[in-house]
């Protein structure tokens, strides 16, 4: 490796001096960190142009609504992508999550007398559950030695299988009393911000602080960035990696939560590709698909940005709605372009 | 047959930094030339230049008094020039047919002409003396066999000129042997040779002169028959190497510090015992493969042990992983900086505090407490470099001081280097065995694994001698010379070789 003239001090310092400031202008300029802000900044304006209703309250509040379920999962994915990992069962985990919740509940109406008491129960119980599949996955990966692709593609699988199997190839419907009590968690709004909304913010606030302000986040990083360096510098890297999908698994459970009151049942087709929409807002948010770095503001920004084309989509009729996962496909490919790194 | 060349002013800038400085030399034809240097001192990168991996900003390069302008490697090798790189650049699934031809394929038609490709490199094989199978994976061959076949590749494009960067790094001494020969025949058919290498017994041995470079620029050459040991030492480092170490402070004795009994790693250390005391630096030498790494990495729970005993001030310990072993006291700094060291792509202060994050997390990290620990590193252990930075954009020097002070982070009464100065230029080399005195002045046990000798014997008070997985001496500091660690390194039947 060639490295800087050494015979004299002076110019050493200089060449340095004048690597580190284009260093940091080209920082300033990362289009990691403001590619997608400028993408959501151009479809808002593209939006409003196009159609009155787009930029209204309602609206807006529809979208992120919307995002929700694929942002607070995409928060955990996040975290996986980052250390270095990625989960591809959480579409199917939160189909079965969400067959499970219900029959759950369904079966407790008889016995707990209170609707509410038993949705406390059947959302404590998805939580668990998902944390629970989460831990799973990460004791196979970090003490199986299993690589992550496949076992997640194992229990893709598995989970959906499984709920149409308790379905009986059809739906698992909530009880009708229990939707009632059940409804306000989707439909409610606080302060004029429906509780999906609220809960997502919740969600990106903690993720951030998790990621950049905790020692946990500090090792996830440092294990995506070099496994073996972590290794030596005393990390305890199973012990993270496995945190990581246990909280990817609680993040699952939440947006699940979040998504049953919605319809009041579950059916094979549930969560149906929602591990490439949060895998795809994870990187369109900027974060390394090799992982070590990323950045909870810009999957946030990437979830919403990808319902954000679909909205446009329903909206306007330029584009036929049909083509809704053509067009994020092709912006998927842009905002990877975009960031790319030189060689 | 043979070729001869010109550097004429060759300079070559990366971005602002200017790491060749107008080098102009001629390689004669048919000659072995050593080329000596530091580490940084643009040996290689002229080389590239030379093989067409990069151009040079300024300066011409003539063969056989002809300007030529190189675009590639293929352009080189086009000429006769092939570089075989110091990390062997052949495709493990690929067999050794398929490499020797990768890139230049002889095809009939559409499809490939295997006969053809075989009934060649079996020809050429055989003049380099590789007695493997020709149709084996490369995966499966040892580091000599691969060096083989990357020489009878270089035959196959009809090599002219043959750069050599570091080959025995990782050889034994007969396969050393076997190399030379070659080396020598190679020669005799008319083929220029430039040989790289840090070790001065080998260039003495094989080469017809020595060419030093420093700083990136071109200092003396001088027939080797002319050049004792000792002045090609001093050329490549520009000083009298008199005050590169500091003065041995003699270690406190009584309890030790850590000791280690009947220590096994399967495969690669057998029945090790050694104590280390306060104060004291306790050297490791041997040849590469010897097991000094992974005796460590094994006593840090790295890799399986199958028996021995540590103690730690006294206390058994039995260490897991390096979580144990940094909490009983022990860190251990790996040779390989980039792949165990740094991490290469973060910031300075999230390297530095990685191994004691939770002194700076309550429970929130406070990036201001990790600032101060950075500014108290950076003055303590003169880490020069934009701390805002990441780890990648110090210098080698720079990073190994980093490196350093991140794993004293956790304040450890045991603290092992391995290679410390690994890649590092001269000045911070004397910073970091200051720095290594220092440590142990402050009482703690200091153990440091090195492949150069001089390093041992100049900072050590006793250095243990490894040598097939099993110490085969202890000597002491009175004791210490270089025929004395190479004998007990490489065993005494074949000391002839590396003596003159």
């Amino acid at each position: 490796m060639p490295s800087g003239p050494k015979s004299a001090p002076t110019p050493t310092t200089e060449a340095r001096g004048d690597r580190a400031a284009p260093r940091k202008a080209s920082r300033r300029f990362d289009p990691h960190r403001f590619g997608p802000v400028v993408g959501l900044v151009l479809l808002l304006v593209v939006g409003t142009a196009l159609n009155p209703d787009f930029a209204t309250w309602d609206n807006m509040m529809n979208v992120l609504t919307r995002t929700a379920f694929i942002g607070i999962i995409s928060i955990g994915m996040c975290f996986v992508i980052i250390s270095g990992g990625i989960d591809l069962s959480v579409g199917s985990m939160a189909a079965l999550i969400a067959g499970g919740m219900i029959l759950l509940m369904n079966a407790l109406a008889g016995s707990v007398g209170s609707p509410v008491a038993v949705v406390a129960l059947g959302m404590l119980f998805a939580l668990l559950l998902g944390g629970g599949f989460g831990l799973a996955h990460g004791y196979l990966i970090t003490r199986g030695r299993i690589e992550p692709f496949i076992v997640t593609l194992g229990t893709l699988g598995i989970f959906r299988a499984v709920l149409t199997w308790l379905a009986d190839g059809g739906a698992i419907t909530l009880d009708n009393d229990l939707s009632d009590a059940y409804g306000p968690v989707y439909y409610g709004s606080l302060l004029g911000i429906p509780v999906p909304v609220w809960v997502f913010l919740a969600v990106s606030v903690a993720g951030a602080v998790l990621l950049n302000r905790t020692a946990f986040g500090r090792y996830v990083q440092a294990i995506g960035s070099n496994e073996q360096v972590a290794r030596f510098a005393a990390v305890d890297v199973d012990r993270v990696k496995l945190l990581t999908y246990g909280l990817l698994g609680v993040c699952v459970g939440i947006a699940t939560v979040l998504y049953v009151p919605r319809l009041g049942s579950a059916s094979p087709t549930t969560g149906l590709l929602w591990e490439l929409e949060a895998i795809a807002a994870v990187i369109v948010g900027g974060t390394s698909f090799k992982g070590g770095e990323g950045r909870i503001a810009g999957t946030v920004i990437g979830a919403v940005l990808l319902s954000v084309i679909s909205n446009i989509l329903n909206l306007t009729s330029i584009i036929s709605v049909y083509l809704n996962a053509a067009v994020q496909g092709c912006v998927i490919i842009a905002v990877a372009f975009l960031q790319r790194r030189r060689p | 047959m043979s070729l001869h060349v010109a550097f004429d002013g060759i300079t070559k800038e990366f971005g602002p930094v200017r790491v060749l400085h107008g080098v102009g030399f001629d390689l004669n034809p048919g000659r072995v030339h050593g080329l000596l240097g530091e580490n940084g001192a643009g040996k290689s990168t002229l080389m590239k230049i030379l093989a067409g991996y990069h151009a040079p900003t300024s300066g011409t390069l003539s063969i056989d008094g002809e300007p030529v302008t190189f675009r590639n490697s293929r352009d080189a090798e086009k000429r006769g020039i092939v570089l075989i790189h110091q990390e062997l650049s052949l495709a493990d699934d690929l067999t050794v047919t398929q490499n020797m031809f990768l890139g230049h394929e002889i095809r009939r038609g559409w499809l490939l002409d295997d006969r053809a490709m075989r009934e060649r490199a079996v020809q050429a094989l055989r003049q380099v003396g590789f007695e493997g199978d020709p149709d084996g994976k490369v995966r499966d061959l040892i580091v000599a066999e691969k060096q083989l076949v990357e020489i009878a590749k270089a035959q196959l494009r009809n090599a002219r000129l043959l750069i050599m960067d570091e080959p025995t790094a990782s050889l034994t001494p007969s396969e050393c042997d076997r190399l030379f020969g070659l080396i020598d025949r190679l020669r005799r058919d008319g083929v220029t040779i430039v040989y790289i290498s840090h070790k001065l017994d080998e260039v003495e041995r094989i080469t017809d002169e020595v060419i030093v470079m420093r700083d990136g620029r071109f200092v003396a050459r001088a027939p080797t028959a002319e050049t004792p040991r000792q002045r090609m030492a001093e050329l490549m480092v520009g000083r009298e190497l008199t005050d590169m170490f500091p003065d041995k402070q003699s270690p406190a004795i009584g309890k030790p510090l850590m000791a280690v009994r009947g220590l096994t790693v399967p495969g690669w250390a057998e029945d090790v015992s050694f104590d280390l005391h306060p104060g004291e630096i306790l050297g490791f030498a041997g040849l590469v493969g010897a097991g000094r790494t992974e005796l460590f990495e094994g006593i840090l729970g790295l890799r399986p042990r199958s028996g021995g005993t540590v103690e730690i001030e006294g206390r058994p310990v039995v260490l897991r992983n390096p979580r144990e072993a940094m909490r009983n006291g022990l860190t251990y700094l790996s040779e390989d900086r980039k792949g165990k060291g740094l991490h290469v792509g973060m910031g300075l202060r999230e390297n530095l505090t990685l191994m004691t994050l939770r002194h700076h997390a309550h429970p929130l990290l406070s990036p201001a407490s990790e600032e101060r620990a950075l500014e108290q590193a950076v003055a303590s252990f003169g880490i020069r470099g934009n701390p805002q930075g990441t780890a990648s954009s110090l210098s080698g020097g720079n990073q190994q001081k980093l490196a350093i002070a991140k794993f004293l982070e956790p304040d450890p009464r045991v603290f092992v280097l391995d290679e410390p100065t690994r890649g590092v230029d001269v000045g911070a080399k004397r910073d970091i065995y200051f720095l290594i005195a220092r440590l142990a002045a402050e009482g703690r046990g200091v153990i440091v694994i090195s492949s150069e000798l001089i390093e041992l014997i100049g900072l050590c008070h006793r250095v243990i001698v490894m040598r097939g997985r099993r110490v085969s001496a202890t000597v002491p500091a009175d004791r210490l010379s270089e025929e004395e660690l190479i004998a007990h390194a490489i065993g005494t039947e074949v000391s002839t070789h590396t003596h003159h």
